[in-house]
């Protein structure tokens, strides 16, 4: 009888610090434990007593990858809270500036975290050695979502021009004229990304996943939608909490996230491409077919696709927004504190990011709850490897290791989201 | 925009909301509130491949930000990035993996790294969520700031 175990103690190039244990015997998976270690609801706590109006700019902070998405969610919840409905111009640059953070981050994680994988580098500087053009056309390609983001969001970094009802502050035409030059290379750019990760070469790991994303059937989803499955849900995003559970387990301190007497579900580039393909703009639709992609795509170590043309259809869309756009008339809907609860889902580039608010009658928090997208993933995570690992069970120690941590790069684990720090531990015994 | 070569750039790195990690950005809004002549102050979160854009266009760069490497809390590190790597785990308290030092390690791959890079990283204690910084970092933030401010004056 063979023992072994696989154990890692850091997972590299995933946002945060990642765990993972993984124990076999006789070939078979008999253990696998995804270790997040979540420190107390901090945030959620530190909202409670807080004016609406901060809540933006405070969770924001939860993350440097996605604060627009934190900033999204926040101010959609409270604007349902308050009876507010943002339409035209300004949902428009809400849109604008969503599609920056998916360019932003989208290309972070498929030029430094995940092609290092396929290309068989350990890192992104060992790859610049050799791959230096494409390097430098990923960082080129990111600058241009920063760009989008520092000027809607008034900085680079935590951007702080967001606010319930609309925007500190909004731009003349003349602002943008710089941003549609860059965008029209990004999106050439873009294009050549979907053609570069298409030809990467992938293992076969078709999953049958429970899709969940937001749909709309009038535009790719950012901001708004019904949260619908491949498996028939179809809800508002205030019965979120009547369908979905967060439950503890026990060898991490973070929550599992399930659909309710269904277990295990995916959220994130793959599930809202399967879930909304018909809504891509057709030069889009067009590059994913020709990159070989089918309308649906059920292997996760395709992601890296997935998200390129997904930072394609963010650089197509900004142009579009950009191409008919007129300053508002004013930069925000005026909203005043009144009591409430509020609820509201947006597609973070990781997947679906819920909060949900109960507001007094002055305003104030009495209640926050957050659901970042990586706790929704982590269950699927497992799951993967519970599968991936037997059928690689033949490799040296060292490569399989490697390919259970890419595994879990597959999703862009956002552990600075969903948790502090992680820790990744596979193990043969 | 570019920069003259002649600004000073100071980064400060890290998050308010993670106890010690807020160190670095803490430092930066102290010597931003100085008002200091051909220095110029950025805030950055430690994702690396936005600090190589921060950087960009300026010759003399120093970047402070907690630092995880095992020493005695508050103990003060001082690297010339410009002349020797920067090991990898030296900042492991951010949360970006793709960080400060990697940053610095790709910046130096692809000819990118400014002309003078000083890193000042102060040993942290506490990383957890939080809004305080330990007694041990706050104490060193004010030596970092004068170190900094002699720095400053000794190359204009």
């Amino acid at each position: 009888m063979t023992k072994k175990t696989i154990k890692v103690d850091y997972l590299a190039r995933v946002e945060g610090e990642g765990g993972l244990y993984i124990k076999m015997k006789d070939d078979a998976v008999v253990d696998v434990k995804l270790k997040i270690f979540e420190p107390p609801r901090f945030f959620e706590a530190l909202l409670r007593g807080r004016d609406f109006k901060e809540a933006p700019d405070i969770t924001a902070r939860i993350c440097g990858i996605c604060p627009v998405a934190y900033q999204m969610s926040a101010v959609h919840a409270m604007e349902n809270a308050l009876g507010v409905k943002v339409k035209g111009p300004l949902r428009d640059l809400r849109r604008l500036l969503y599609c920056g953070e998916w360019i932003e981050s989208h290309t972070l994680h498929i030029y430094m975290l995940h092609a290092p994988d396929f290309l068989g580098y350990p890192d992104a500087i060992k790859m610049a050695k050799d791959h230096k053009e494409i390097v430098e056309r990923g960082l080129k390609l990111k600058k241009a979502g920063n760009q989008i983001v520092s000027l809607l969001g008034g900085r680079e970094i935590h951007p702080i021009n967001v606010r319930v009802g609309g925007f500190y502050k909004v731009f003349p035409k003349k602002d943008f004229e710089s941003l549609i030059e860059t965008l029209k290379w990004a999106r050439e750019a873009a294009l050549e990304t979907v053609r570069w990760t298409a030809q990467l070469p992938f293992p076969e790991f078709e999953q049958d996943y429970e899709f969940v994303a937001l749909h709309n059937p009038e535009e790719y989803p950012f901001n708004e939608g019904r949260i619908i499955s491949n498996r028939g849900l179809d809800i508002d995003c205030s019965e979120y909490e009547d369908h979905f559970q967060e439950s503890h387990v026990e060898h991490s301190n973070a929550l599992h996230s399930v659909l309710k007497k269904r277990g295990a579900y995916f959220v994130g580039p793959m599930a809202r491409y399967s879930l909304n393909f018909d809504q891509l703009s057709p030069m889009v639709r067009e590059a994913a077919l020709e990159a070989g992609l089918q309308k649906e795509c059920r292997n996760p170590f395709k992601s890296i696709v997935i998200r390129s043309v997904e930072v394609l259809y963010a650089c197509d869309e900004a142009l579009r927004i950009l191409g008919s756009y007129e300053k508002p008339e004013r930069p925000y809907i005026p909203v005043e504190p009144k009591e409430g609860v509020g609820f509201s889902c947006t597609e973070a580039p990781r997947g679906i990011l819920y909060h949900h608010y109960r507001l007094d009658e002055q305003g104030k928090i009495l209640d926050a709850k957050i659901v970042p997208p990586t706790s929704q993933n982590q269950k699927t995570i497992e799951n993967d490897l519970w599968k991936f690992v037997p059928q690689h069970i033949h490799l040296p120690q060292e490569e399989l290791t490697w390919q259970c941590e890419q595994a879990i790069r597959n999703y862009d684990p956002c552990i600075s989201c969903a948790t502090h720090f992680l820790k990744l531990d596979i193990e043969r015994t | 925009m570019s920069e003259p070569e002649s600004t000073f750039l100071i980064i400060g790195v890290g998050n308010l909301y993670r106890s010690d990690d807020a160190v670095g950005i803490l430092i930066a809004r102290k010597l931003k509130g100085m008002v200091l002549d051909r220095v110029s102050v950025k805030e950055q979160s430690g994702e690396g491949t936005s600090l190589m854009e921060a950087w960009k266009g300026f010759g003399r760069v120093l970047i402070v930000d907690a630092a995880s490497s095992g020493a005695s809390p508050g103990s003060v590190h001082c690297l010339d990035a410009s002349r020797e790597p920067i090991p990898s785990k030296f900042f492991s308290c951010s949360t970006h993996n793709f960080g400060v030092a990697e940053a610095i390690e790709l910046a130096r791959t692809l000819n990118q790294l400014p002309g003078h890079l000083q890193l000042f990283g102060i040993e942290g204690k506490n990383f957890q969520p939080g809004e305080m910084l330990s007694a041990e970092v706050e104490q060193a933030m004010e030596l970092v700031v004068g170190e900094i401010l002699q720095t400053i004056s000794s190359l204009s």
